[in-house]
């Protein structure tokens, strides 16, 4: 929403519940255009995302998401939030292209997602590093396959790969597990799994939904340390969470607040 | 050792567990594919490809042994005529035929032996000097030469008027249409099995499919492209095509030869005999058997490239 504060004050309408600083009297919702986003400190793309005026509704109903439009530059971190069913999860399907808007543009890395081909579109997700609600982890691999999979889907040889993903799948503390089955972890090893598979491939951009839900408060506090980490390696951060205290342990971190199908934007 | 090591890697996976080195495991899921039922289908489907395709290298391999028999040799009928002396009209036309270029050899029936051929329907006993049976000339033709029928047949018309020249083309033509017909029918057949198995990999490909999606779904969000996933579809269903084609391509071998050896024990009976004349010794030649492997093959290849088309037609339809 552009400079206009949502009216309401239900918790659906009620997006500054979860701005955090803006009820701290730091934030301000401003809306922004391309113009508005930070300077990237990426050289690669100006633009890791930007949406302009993007709605999207299923069928003949009403737009469940409506006149969005941000950036999301290089390096940049940002919390999606909002109440549960505001669309957090859909937002990042959008982005993720596994949907696609009724009306307005998405650019990806500075590709109009309109007109890519099927091979643009496979090469623009490789640089992306998704982590979902439920995880999605094959159940016929192991942790270490599991994990080794966006490396194996670009064809590289297990060898060039072994040792970097048992790296990870260490550093995520999981060391013990590593040919263990999905069925037999725990939900917060499958949430640590699942993270790991999202950043073997090193993205340019970390879609995380919901990535502590399944663990206690001193997990979720070394896993945002982990993306803040990343984060510093030059990875722009998305985490689509409702845990205000979580976004409180990142203060510095943008806030992109949807209610209402609207998007609220605190920097 | 083999089976100790796969025993090994059993019991590790019934515990949650599997070892690096135990190799690479496929993304999608063999038990999440009716592998069983589809290399029965395609095994079903194999053999009976291969039954027609052999089936029709026999009758095309008897047939090329008939016609070419039939080819070698012409016949020429004396008419007994009033006024004429027939053993001397078929003297003459057995001289005019040992005469004519690419002749090999000249047999005259005598009167006996035309009348012997007549006994298996006429019977014995009869007074075949009151019926006009007419003489046979059996003509060999030198194989590899063209024989000058042309001017037998008119010195035939001019000297011996009551003598007519057969040289079977009306047999060989019927034998050559019957052959063809029968060649034609078998692509036909063998067209149509393709085209089921076929359907059927198709089917069973987009089942595998709606029942993978979740997986192809994540593969797809980690970077996987749609002729990545295609081949991983391909590599299983090419895999149950070979093992369905190696069962029925060689159950039809192993049909062929029990047929062969089953024709053997029937020979010298009346039903032996009938089989013989239809399918020659029932002896399927080397490329006979190549035919059949080729099918096998085919099915195999086949069943690769229809999942692969299906998987990528299907994934256009998914983000």
């Amino acid at each position: 929403m552009h400079g206009q504060r949502p009216a309401g004050n239900t918790l659906a309408r009620d997006p500054t519940r979860f701005a955090g600083r803006a009820n701290k009297g730091k934030g301000f919702d401003r809306g922004s255009s391309p113009a508005d986003a930070p300077v990237g400190t990426s050289t690669r793309n100006a633009h890791v995302v930007r949406f302009e005026n993007v709605g999207l509704r299923y069928g003949m109903g009403s737009e469940i998401l409506r006149d969005l439009t941000f950036t999301i530059a290089p390096r940049s971190f940002q919390f999606l939030t909002g109440p549960s069913g505001a669309g957090k999860t859909t937002l990042l399907r959008l982005i993720l292209l596994s949907l696609r808007p009724t009306r307005g543009l998405i650019s990806l890395f500075d590709h109009d997602v309109t007109r890519i081909d099927k091979a643009t579109l496979t090469g623009l997700r490789r640089r992306m590093g998704v982590v979902f609600q439920d995880f999605r982890l094959l159940d016929h691999l192991t942790l270490y396959e599991n994990v080794a999979l966006p490396l194996r889907v670009q064809g590289r040889e297990e060898a060039g790969y072994r040792s970097e993903v048992t790296e990870l799948i260490r550093w995520v503390g999981l060391g013990d597990r590593l040919h263990a089955f999905p069925q037999v972890l725990s939900g917060g090893e499958k949430q640590r799994a699942a993270i790991a598979r999202a950043l073997i491939v090193k993205p340019d951009l970390l879609l995380a939904d919901e990535p502590t839900g399944n663990v206690d408060p001193s997990l979720a506090r070394r896993l945002l340390r982990l993306f803040m980490e990343l984060n510093k390696l030059g990875t722009a951060i998305v985490i689509a969470t409702h845990d205000i205290g979580l976004m409180d342990q990142h203060e510095d971190a943008r806030r992109l607040v949807l209610g209402d199908g609207r998007l609220h934007i605190y920097e | 050792m083999r089976a100790a090591a796969g025993f090994l890697r059993a019991i590790r996976t019934r515990r949650g567990e599997r070892r690096a080195g135990d190799g690479a495991m496929p993304l999608v899921p063999a038990a999440s594919i009716s592998g069983r039922a589809l290399v029965t289908v395609i095994a079903i489907m194999t053999f009976l490809a291969g039954l027609t395709a052999g089936a029709a290298q026999l009758v095309f391999a008897a047939s090329s042994e008939w016609r070419s028999s039939v080819a070698t040799e012409i016949t020429i009928q004396v008419r007994p005529v009033t006024g004429r002396n027939v053993d001397q009209d078929v003297a003459r036309a057995a001289a005019l035929a040992r005469a004519t270029d690419g002749v090999e050899a000249v047999r005259a029936y005598t009167r006996e032996e035309s009348e012997r051929l007549l006994e298996p329907w006429l019977g014995s006993g009869l007074a075949f000097d009151e019926l006009p049976i007419p003489r046979l000339v059996v003509v060999k033709l030198q194989e590899g030469r063209s024989a000058d029928l042309a001017s037998l047949r008119k010195a035939l018309s001019d000297q011996v008027r009551n003598a007519v020249l057969d040289d079977h083309r009306v047999w060989t033509q019927r034998l050559a249409a019957m052959a063809h017909s029968i060649v034609l029918l078998a692509l036909g057949v063998l067209v149509l099995v393709l085209v089921a198995t076929s359907l059927t990999v198709a089917f069973a490909t987009r089942g595998a499919m709606a029942g993978n999606r979740d997986i192809i779904e994540v593969l797809h969000f980690v970077g996987a492209s749609d002729g990545y996933i295609a081949d991983e579809f391909q590599r299983h269903f090419l895999r149950l095509g070979l093992e369905g084609g190696a069962l029925g391509g060689g159950a039809a071998v192993l049909f062929f030869v029990v047929a062969q050896i089953g024709a053997g024990s029937w020979t010298a009976t009346p039903g032996g005999d009938q089989i013989e004349a239809l399918f020659g010794g029932f002896v399927l030649e080397g490329m006979g058997y190549l035919a059949v492997v080729v099918v096998a093959v085919c099915v195999a290849l086949l069943t690769g490239l229809v999942s692969r088309r299906t998987v990528r037609r299907t994934l256009r339809t998914i983000a």
